[in-house]
Order: C-alpha cells, then sequence, then structure tokens
C-alpha cells in the first residue's frame, strides 16, 4: 500500500502561472468558473482524463501549475467547443486548453516520441516550408520519429489511399512561399514589440 | 453573385471526393465560385495548438487574398471554416492580435478589412439557393434513403450561425428535400476525436466505435458527413472499431455526393468510387439509379 | 401651514447657504469651511454655514433659527441628493414659516465627493454649483401642493396566492376590492402543484378555504375570465377599465353542476388541458379544475363546434335544463372602475425547456417538467396520482436535473430560488408514489428558508443519490447493455471527481422562473418599469419593495422577481398595508412641478397635445386654446420644450429659473 502526502501549501502555488492564465486571451473569465462541472459533462473525452476540464480550471487559477501542465486532459481535447458553447458562465474553456497545450510544448513537458508535439511541430513546419499541407508526406514524418511500427501497420490503409486517388504523393506548394517567411517573421517581431 | 472558394489542403488528399462533388453540385445549382489564388494553409487546429498568434496571420493571408475581389467566401472543410471564422473574430475583439495580423499583411502587400464574410456549403445551399430549388431540380430522387447526419463539431460550434448549435438540421433539410430520410441520431455534434486516432489510438478507436454503432443501431443506411477527417475516421477503422463489440459496415459519405447524385451529376464527378465502403449495394437496394 | 413670502422682487432677496459635511462622505473630498466662505461672499446671501449632519434635528433647527433671526426668505442647502431630504429641509422652512418651495438643493456628494478624487477641483466644482443655485434660488416663487382625495377602492390584477392573500387583507379592512384575473379561475399556480414545501402540506387543502373567502367575500368583487384593458388617472383617482370575457355562461344562473360537460357531444375531450399542461385532454365545455372559484363552466370557441359550424346539438342547453346558464350568444363586456390604488399580482411563468436542446424536452418522451410532473402527482392530475410514463409504466428509476433555464449565460442568468426545494419536494414525494431510485442532479442545493435545511436534512435520510454536477446530456445513446431502452443523463460528479452516465427511466426537467411572456405590455398599462430581467421593478430593492416608481400602483408575489409561497404572501400582505396606509390618509399631496399654458401666448397649433405622456393637454375649442389638467400632469417638461412658441411654462422650472442657473455655472468666480 503506497501512501503519499498530497496536502498542498501556499508555496505549492505558482502565482505567475495563475497570473497568465486570467490574463491570456480567453481567460478574462477563469474566475467566475462555479465548478459546475458542465463542461467535464459535455467533453467526450473527459472520461479518459486525469483532470476533468472542470479541475483544470480550478487547477489553473489556483495556480497549480505542476499538475495542469502535466496532466493528460491537455493532449487529449480536440477542441470540439463543446465545453465553451454550453459553459452557464461564458467561460472560454477551449481557448483555455489551447493556451495550455502552447505552453507546454513551450516548457516541453511531455514524454519522449510523444506523437501530439511531433505532429504539431511536423505540421507548422510544413505550412512554414511549403504553405500547404500534403497529408501524405506529413503522415510518414510523423511516425518515422515516434513509432516506425505503427507506419508499417498502416500500410494497408495507405495503399487503399493511394488506389482511390486520395492520396497525392506529389508535394502541394504554394506559388509565393516567401510570402509565408514573411508573415512568420512579422509576427515574431511585433510579438516581441508588443511583449504579447 | 461569385463566391471565393477556399478549399483548403484536405480537399486535394483524402477529401477528393468532397471537392468533386460539391464543385459538381454548385454546376448542377449556376452556383458560381472562384478558388481564391495561391491561397495557403489555414493552420486547422494544430498549427493553433503550436503559436496562435501566427496561425491567425496564416489565415488572415487567405482572408485578405479572397477580399480583395470577393464579399463570401465559401470554405467547405470544417476546420477552415472554424479557423477562418474565429480569426475574423479574434482580430475584432482583440486589438493587439488586430495590429499583429495587420501588420503581417501589410509586410507581404495585403490588407484585411474585415469585408468579407466566412460560410459553409450548407449554409450557401440552404439560405441562397433553398431547398426547393433543389427539390425542383431532383433528377435521381433517394427513395428514402435512411441517413444518420453526422455535423461533427467545427462547423456548429462555436461558430454556426446558420444552425441550431444544438441540433443543427440543415444537412437533413436538404437531403430531404432529395428524398432521403434522416434517422434519429443522437451524437450528430459529438466529436469524431479528429487527430486522436492516430495519435492516442484506442481513445480515437473508442469514438468512432460509438458513432458507428449508434448510427447502425439507429437503422440508418449511410453516414452523412462534412469534414475530410470525420469522414475517414468513420470509413477507415470499421473493422478495428467493430471487432471489439459488433461488426459494422456502414458507408460514409460527403452529403454532397449525394446532392450531387440526386441532381443527376455525371457518376465521374461524384467520387463514389473513392470510399473505402462499398455504397453501391445500398443504392441498388433502395432502386437509386446511379450511373 | 403658516406661511410668509416675503419677496416683492431680487432687491429684497435674504439667502441662507449651509453646506454639510456629511460626516467625511462629503467633507473627505470637499473643503467645506471654503465652500461656506465663498458662499458668504455671494451676493444677497446673508447668512452662511458649515454643519456636519445638516439633516439632523439641530441641523435643521439652525435652518429655522436662522429664518427667525436674518429675516431669510431663501435658502440653499449643499448636501447629499435631493431624492434623501429635500422633503426634511422643506419641511423645515414650512416650520419656520417659509413657503416650502423656495429652497434649492445642491448634490455635492453624489455629484462630486463621490465621484472625483481631486480635492481642489472638488472644490472648485462646488462652487461653482452652489453659485448657480444661490443665482437660481431668487427667482423661486412660492408654491402650493394640491391635495386630492384619495379613492378607497382598491384594484388587483392577478388571482394567484398573491393576490388572493392581498384582495383578502383589503376586504377585511373594510375596503371595496375588484380582483380582475384572466384566466376563468384563481389560485395560479399554487393550484397546480401537489404538496408544498417544506412541511408538505397539501397546496389544495390551504389554498382553497382562501380561494372561497375570495369567493364569497362581500367587499370582494371577483372578475375572473377577464382583463385589464385600459388605466388612466393617477394616484387616489384611477379609471381603469376591465374587458370581461365570454364564458358563453350566465354567471348569476350556473351553479357548476357540470351536467353539461357529461352530456356534451364530444364523447371524450379532444383538447389539450391548459391547467394539466396538455397531458391530458378536455371538452369544449370545461371546468379548469375540481375546485374552482368561481364554479362555473367555460365554453371554449375555438374548440365548440357550436362556434364552427352552428349545427350542434347542443346538448349541453338540454342538460342545463330550466337552469337556462348557457348562452352562445354572450359578448364580451366592459366595466369602468374608479380606484385608488393598484397591486400587481401577475405572477410568473415556467422556463420552457424547448429553448435547452440538451435536455432532451420533447425529443425524448419521457422528459418532463417539474410542473408537469407536479400534475402527475396531484390526485386530481391527469393520471389520478399515478407517476407512470407515457406509456403507463411505473418508472423504475428518475433523474431530477435542477437549474434548467436558471443560472445560465446561454438562457437566463439569474438564479429562481424555489427550484433547489421544489426539487427535494418531487424527490420526496416521486419516491413515495413509485419507490423508484431518485437522482437529483445539482449544483448548490440552496435551502435558505425556515424549515428548508431541516427538510434537505430528511431527504438526505430517504436514499435519494444527490449528484453535483450540472447535466450535460440527455440521450438515448446507450454505451452499456444497462442502458439499452433508458434515458441516459451524463454529468460529471464533481463531489466524486469523474464523469458518470446514469440511465433512467423518467428525466424531471427543475425549469427556472421567469417574467410573464406580456409582462412588458402590463407594465406599460399601469406604467411602471421593469428591470433589465424583466421583472417588475420595484423602488428599492432593500426598502421598498412593494413599491413601485408610479405612486399608488404596488407589487407583490413572483411578478416581481423568483419567490416562494411564504415570500409572496408576505409581499402581498406588505403591498397590502402600504395600499392601506395611501388609503387611510383619505387625502394625497400632489407635486406642484406642473405645466401650463400662458393663454394669451398660445397660438392653438396642437403641437403639445400628443406629446403628453399622461394625457394632461386638452384642446378648448372656443378659445382655441390648449388647456393642461394640472392634476394629471406629472411634470414631466416635454410640452414645454416642445412648445414653438414657448407659451408652456413649468413651475419650479421655468425658463429664467433655468437660465440664471446656468449662467451661475458658466460664470468664472
Amino acid at each position: 500500500m503506497e501512501l503519499k502526502r498530497t496536502i498542498k501549501f501556499e508555496a505549492d502555488r505558482d502565482p505567475e502561472f495563475a497570473r497568465w492564465i486570467s490574463h491570456t486571451v480567453g481567460g478574462e473569465r477563469i474566475r467566475h468558473c462555479l465548478q459546475c462541472g458542465l463542461c467535464s459533462g459535455k467533453c467526450p473525452l473527459s472520461l479518459y482524463m486525469d483532470y476533468t476540464p472542470r479541475r483544470l480550471m480550478h487547477l489553473s487559477r489556483e495556480g497549480f501549475k505542476e499538475e495542469v501542465l502535466g496532466s493528460s486532459s491537455i493532449w487529449l481535447c480536440t477542441a470540439c467547443y463543446a465545453c465553451m458553447v454550453n459553459c452557464p458562465k461564458s467561460i472560454n474553456v477551449t481557448h483555455l486548453l489551447y493556451a495550455l497545450k502552447q505552453r507546454a510544448i513551450e516548457e516541453k513537458r511531455y514524454p519522449r516520441g510523444f506523437a501530439i508535439p511531433v505532429m504539431a511541430r511536423q505540421f507548422s513546419d510544413m505550412v512554414r516550408g511549403s504553405g500547404r499541407i500534403t497529408e501524405s508526406w506529413l503522415i510518414v514524418k510523423v511516425f518515422l520519429r515516434t513509432s516506425i511500427w505503427r507506419l508499417m501497420g498502416m500500410s494497408g490503409l495507405g495503399l487503399k489511399l493511394l488506389r482511390t486517388g486520395r492520396m497525392p504523393l506529389m508535394r502541394d506548394r504554394i506559388e509565393r512561399r516567401a510570402d509565408v517567411q514573411k508573415l512568420l517573421d512579422s509576427v515574431a517581431a511585433t510579438r516581441k514589440e508588443l511583449a504579447i | 453573385m461569385k463566391y471565393a472558394y477556399y478549399p483548403g489542403c484536405s480537399l486535394r488528399g483524402t477529401g477528393r471526393a468532397y471537392e468533386e462533388s460539391l464543385l459538381a453540385v454548385f454546376r448542377a445549382l449556376d452556383v458560381e465560385i472562384e478558388e481564391i489564388e495561391d491561397w495557403n494553409c489555414c493552420g486547422a487546429t494544430t498549427y493553433m495548438s503550436v503559436d496562435e498568434l501566427t496561425s491567425y496571420a496564416l489565415a488572415g493571408r487567405n482572408l485578405a487574398l479572397a477580399e480583395q475581389k470577393h464579399s463570401e467566401i465559401i470554405a467547405p472543410c470544417a476546420a477552415c471554416y472554424l479557423v477562418l471564422n474565429k480569426t475574423q473574430h479574434y482580430i475584432r475583439d482583440y486589438p493587439d492580435i488586430r495590429t499583429v495580423v495587420n501588420r503581417a499583411l501589410d509586410t507581404i502587400g495585403l490588407k484585411y478589412c474585415d469585408k468579407v464574410r466566412v460560410r459553409h456549403p450548407l449554409d450557401v445551399l440552404l439560405n441562397d439557393v433553398k431547398p426547393e430549388t433543389i427539390a425542383a431540380k431532383v433528377k435521381v430522387p433517394l427513395n428514402g434513403l435512411k441517413i444518420a447526419p453526422y455535423y461533427g463539431c467545427q462547423i456548429v460550434r462555436p461558430y454556426s450561425t446558420f444552425d441550431d448549435q444544438g441540433n443543427p438540421t440543415s444537412m437533413e433539410r436538404l437531403l430531404e428535400a432529395c428524398g432521403a430520410k434522416s434517422v434519429h441520431y443522437p451524437l450528430k455534434t459529438t466529436c469524431c476525436g479528429g487527430s486522436q486516432k492516430g495519435t492516442l489510438p484506442e481513445v480515437g478507436l473508442d469514438l468512432i466505435h460509438y458513432l458507428l454503432s449508434e448510427a447502425q443501431r439507429n437503422g440508418a443506411e449511410v453516414i452523412t458527413t462534412v469534414c475530410p477527417l470525420c469522414q475517414f475516421n468513420l470509413e477507415s477503422f470499421q473493422k478495428e472499431a467493430g471487432d471489439r463489440h459488433h461488426p459494422t459496415t456502414m458507408p460514409v459519405l460527403y452529403f454532397s455526393q449525394l446532392l450531387a447524385l440526386a441532381l443527376g451529376a455525371p457518376a465521374d464527378t461524384i467520387g463514389l468510387q473513392r470510399g473505402f465502403v462499398p455504397i453501391k449495394p445500398v443504392f441498388a437496394n433502395k432502386e437509386i439509379a446511379y450511373a | 401651514m403658516p406661511e410668509t413670502s416675503g419677496f416683492s422682487g431680487p432687491e429684497a432677496v435674504r439667502v441662507g447657504f449651509y453646506v454639510c459635511h456629511c460626516g467625511t462622505n462629503i467633507a473627505g473630498t470637499v473643503d467645506v469651511k471654503a465652500l461656506a466662505e465663498y458662499a458668504g461672499r455671494l451676493p444677497r446671501v446673508a447668512v452662511s454655514r458649515d454643519y456636519k449632519y445638516m439633516c439632523s434635528d439641530p441641523g435643521q433647527a439652525l435652518i429655522e433659527q436662522d429664518i427667525a433671526d436674518h429675516k431669510l426668505n431663501r435658502v440653499v442647502v449643499a448636501s447629499c441628493s435631493p431624492l434623501l431630504h429635500e422633503a426634511t429641509f422643506r419641511r423645515a422652512l414650512g416650520r419656520a414659516g417659509l413657503n416650502p418651495f423656495l429652497l434649492q438643493m445642491v448634490n455635492i456628494r453624489e455629484h462630486v465627493s463621490w465621484v472625483h478624487l481631486d480635492k481642489k477641483a472638488a472644490t472648485e466644482k462646488a462652487q461653482d454649483l452652489v453659485r448657480a443655485a444661490v443665482q437660481r434660488v431668487a427667482l423661486h416663487k412660492p408654491l402650493q401642493k394640491r391635495r386630492v382625495d384619495i379613492n378607497p377602492s382598491v384594484l388587483v390584477v392577478g388571482g394567484g396566492i398573491a393576490g388572493i392573500h392581498a384582495a383578502l387583507t383589503l376586504a377585511d379592512a373594510g375596503k371595496q376590492v375588484y380582483l380582475v384575473e384572466r384566466e376563468p379561475t384563481i389560485g395560479g399556480h399554487m393550484a397546480m402543484f401537489d404538496k408544498t414545501f417544506p412541511t408538505l402540506d397539501c397546496a389544495a387543502c390551504i389554498l382553497t378555504p382562501k380561494m372561497t373567502a375570495v369567493g364569497s367575500h362581500p367587499n370582494i368583487k371577483l372578475w375572473t375570465y377577464s382583463e385589464v384593458v385600459k388605466v388612466d388617472g393617477y394616484v387616489g383617482n384611477y379609471k381603469v377599465q376591465v374587458k370581461h370575457k365570454p364564458r358563453y355562461v350566465i354567471d348569476e344562473l350556473c351553479i357548476g353542476c357540470q351536467e353539461c360537460i357529461t352530456a356534451c357531444v364530444y364523447k371524450e375531450g379532444k383538447t389539450p388541458d391548459e391547467f394539466n399542461l396538455g397531458l391530458s385532454k378536455r371538452k369544449p365545455v370545461y371546468l379548469p379544475f375540481p375546485q374552482a372559484v368561481p364554479q362555473k363552466v367555460v365554453i371554449d370557441r375555438e374548440t365548440c363546434i357550436e362556434f364552427k359550424s352552428g349545427k350542434c346539438k347542443k346538448t349541453c342547453i338540454e342538460a342545463c335544463g330550466d337552469r337556462l346558464a348557457i348562452d352562445f350568444k354572450q359578448k364580451e363586456t366592459f366595466d369602468e372602475i374608479e380606484i385608488g390604488a393598484i397591486i400587481l399580482a401577475t405572477g410568473f411563468k415556467t422556463f420552457d425547456p424547448e429553448r435547452s436542446p440538451n435536455c432532451g424536452y420533447g425529443r425524448y418522451q419521457n422528459v418532463y417538467t417539474s410542473l408537469e410532473v407536479e400534475r402527475l402527482i396531484n390526485a386530481s392530475g391527469p393520471t389520478a396520482g399515478e407517476v407512470i410514463l407515457r406509456d403507463g409504466k411505473k418508472p423504475e428509476s428518475v433523474g431530477i436535473i435542477h437549474c434548467i433555464g436558471s443560472r445560465d449565460a446561454n438562457t437566463n442568468r439569474w438564479c429562481s430560488k424555489v427550484c433547489c426545494m421544489y426539487s427535494l419536494k418531487l424527490a420526496h414525494l416521486i419516491k413515495e408514489h413509485t419507490g423508484a431510485h431518485v437522482y437529483n442532479f445539482y449544483i448548490d442545493m440552496r435551502t435558505p428558508g425556515k424549515g428548508y435545511e431541516e427538510f434537505y436534512d430528511r431527504l438526505l435520510d430517504e436514499g435519494v443519490h444527490f449528484v453535483r454536477g450540472r447535466v450535460a446530456d440527455v440521450s438515448d445513446w446507450a454505451v452499456h447493455p444497462s442502458e439499452v431502452g433508458k434515458l441516459v443523463i451524463r454529468a460529471e460528479d464533481t463531489l466524486a471527481g469523474f464523469v458518470r452516465r446514469i440511465p433512467v427511466d423518467m428525466v424531471v426537467l427543475s425549469v427556472g422562473l421567469e417574467p410573464q411572456a406580456d409582462a412588458q405590455d402590463v407594465r406599460r398599462l399601469f406604467n411602471i418599469s421593469c428591470a433589465a430581467e424583466g421583472w417588475f421593478l420595484e423602488r428599492h430593492p432593500k426598502l421598498a419593495p412593494v413599491s413601485t416608481f408610479t405612486e399608488g400602483v404596488f407589487i407583490a408575489g413572483a411578478c416581481q422577481g423568483p419567490k416562494d409561497i411564504p415570500e409572496s404572501v408576505a409581499q402581498a400582505g406588505a403591498a397590502a398595508a402600504e395600499a392601506l396606509a395611501l388609503i387611510d390618509a383619505k387625502s394625497v399631496e400632489l407635486e406642484p412641478y406642473t405645466a401650463s399654458i400662458l393663454e394669451e401666448e398660445c397660438s392653438g397649433c396642437k403641437s403639445c397635445i400628443p406629446l403628453c405622456p399622461y394625457q394632461a393637454i386638452a384642446f378648448v375649442d372656443e378659445k382655441k386654446k390648449a388647456y393642461i389638467n394640472e392634476v394629471l400632469c406629472k411634470g414631466c417638461g416635454t410640452c414645454v420644450a416642445g412648445c414653438p412658441s414657448g407659451s408652456i411654462k413649468q413651475n419650479f422650472f421655468e425658463d429664467e429659473e433655468i437660465f440664471e442657473e446656468i449662467e451661475g455655472v458658466l460664470t468664472y468666480a
């Protein structure tokens, strides 16, 4: 029988994290959450989560950063918005989940070879490089970096897609690729200037 | 009026049948469209997870390009529809985001003036063309084909203005105008898991299983979808999802494919051959005259 | 009141100026000593003082003493909002022998010290306002309040428990009461309930004695199936027109034997019964419920064959025999009454759950509203007290969902106050009637009244499952074999920390309370306001919950906001008491801020007449001039501003007075 002390002291809170979540775009109303649980009830993924969306709201606004960024919830969220549109206090739950996901990726809070951040990285690299996504290439790149076995297991599906003309092998690119880079550079610069 | 047309990356790949059939529907109904020149990826949910600010700028480029010549964009892919709408809303509501996007567009010689409206094909067909017009042009009635209308999440939440968020009915209304019959489907707006089938397979499979079995339990003969990822998820893993409990063989089509068929579009524009679950036996059973 | 005006032109004006510290409320921001000193230097100011609390007895005594000692004939008091103490200081002037309207108040609290932080700027602003007031007050003229008699009758609109209680209280006090109710019977929502919380008293048993008391009280004229259509007049002197809808039954002759209903050509009812919320059907001729007051049947012309085709056998008339109480030719009639006070007790309506698609109402047949279940439970309801599903089977499990249409930004933001308690009551009654497993899904358990928490304690003993979590979905989607054929409620059990799916046979929605659908029309008719959410607006949320901003019109019960029966009765009593206070004063004083036409200057253009919201202006044909009825005029000033030739003047707001005030503010000191 493993015993673990779970009491939390004020020193365990991270006030910067609490402040950040209240000020991030979409977090304006987080203090209004009355923990009714409707978000968790609506969420099709909440049954797999270690901390339900409702618990994440409270943990975040109280500053319990470790629990929040280490949770499985932020990776399970598919951004289906079911929580947000039904929230009786108009809290932007989906957006907060996005913010937490971004922060977790930034701070590298995920196990090695975890598919979701790898997918996110490959996706954004491809957009930056070509301006468009070529699905076949994206899947290959992701699974090469995470699980080659699974990639092999998907070969049957791949062949089906190829056969039905749904898997173009040619990379799709836009003409003005330099534009994309310019956009990115500008965003980075403005972001720095406005400190957002 | 000519609409700007924003296909999005998926419609050239897994969602090819969606584009083919949708363009056929537009041709049959004289809906004029023009593809946005040199459009870029909208970023979908994935880019949004990495760097939101940049994804608004990327989506913003498409809005600005469309605005140059058109006042309305048709975005068939559910993720693109959501991202474009979200970008518009956030640019309006948050001055900082507006500044970032405007400056970024400025560096590539573009300007976004919030003058373009983003619309879904269901919206255009329902409100601009109207079911009565479609009904009058039906050449191949759907003979009471039982459909489970699956909307998924992104066209319904949070920005849908053309249908009820809790209980949308636009797909039913359009397909019933062509003679189909919709079954009770309580999961019509429940998320299919999106890319979770790839990244967290057990979770993704569960969600897919429920969607399929519920459609079957309510007597559907085909599931109709609006999103390339939903369509792919629902038709590609039926054996895996079925093995766990009961076998399921359920054709999954885009709503535009049924519409195109009903409007008498040529067989090679409907994309029926691109699906993984054969639909022709179902049509034969219902005596629907597919070409 | 003895009074000397003592003025004969501006030179003789002697102003007394008083600035109040109001503790530190004003003195903390405005330099009141400097202000008093400044005012003392203004022309015509004979006396200038500052004092800690002007509204206190010594403060008022100061003014009265000065009026005598310094022969003051005008007073300016710089203090809080006139809403609070203008009357106080006017009375002080009156006691000292001055006309009360020779006073001008300056608001340097709400308009200065409470809204500014910069002391220097605040003091300067106060000086500007004081200067303006001193200049203005010189032109004040003595005015007389007008006294009008009060008609001692009262109109009560709405025959629910609040209206009934108010009517009985007033009638017992010897006043003539007109109780107007638009349904064919009084009783309101309370008549639909089975038991009431927390005592579990039978609702009908405690209500019907009051209903019959109303029906037989010599001082109450009970007009059911009637509506108010026109309201004219002012406090103490209202003229109200009431429309009586035709029952097609002669009130005086019908004895309520109900033979006509039995004999009706319809063998069974085909129209959804309104009292049973559509759960049963009624015939075109019906009695709303067995204990209806008055016990008179009603014929519904929309569904009666005689009205549709004119070819009915009219077995009803035959059954009525020589009582001859049925009259198909009856027309709507009108009555005009004169009354002194009005009490609105028009009640509430329940939230329509079709607005919340998540809860499945209308989509799944075994989803009921709480009110519908009340009717099922009630022994005189559509199922004779059996709580059964649509197919007649008894439910083995029931889910009661709290907060439907309440505490929700997507529907209604407010808490409807009574639903937690009635949900507990229903849990108890359903368990009693069916022995089913009962689940209550709540967010907070709100049990604030007397005996309410104890009632919750009682429920906790009875084995009801309490799940704290706002319900996300009700659907027939089955995941587990035990869910097939059931309605599955999905919610996060927040106290346990995980999501649960609970299959039930029957779902009961605890719907919230809303203002009546026609609340806006009613409030316009009676010239009162509604709050932002649509409830009737009380004069003050804490200190004046039953009066409104319109003198003589009171509100009571759920029309003012969601509340339970004890509170509705308390408010009804309070409204009756305030109406009595008004009536027993025998007369009421009207403010003299009325407008009048300067006949010589009126060109007869009639522009003013349609402008008056109180229809106080008439056109005198013989003189070809307009005429304002002083008694109806409320002094809103619209006609004064609208008159193209400027020939309407208003007491206390004459052009010269206003111009002086403007000049005073704009002049640099």
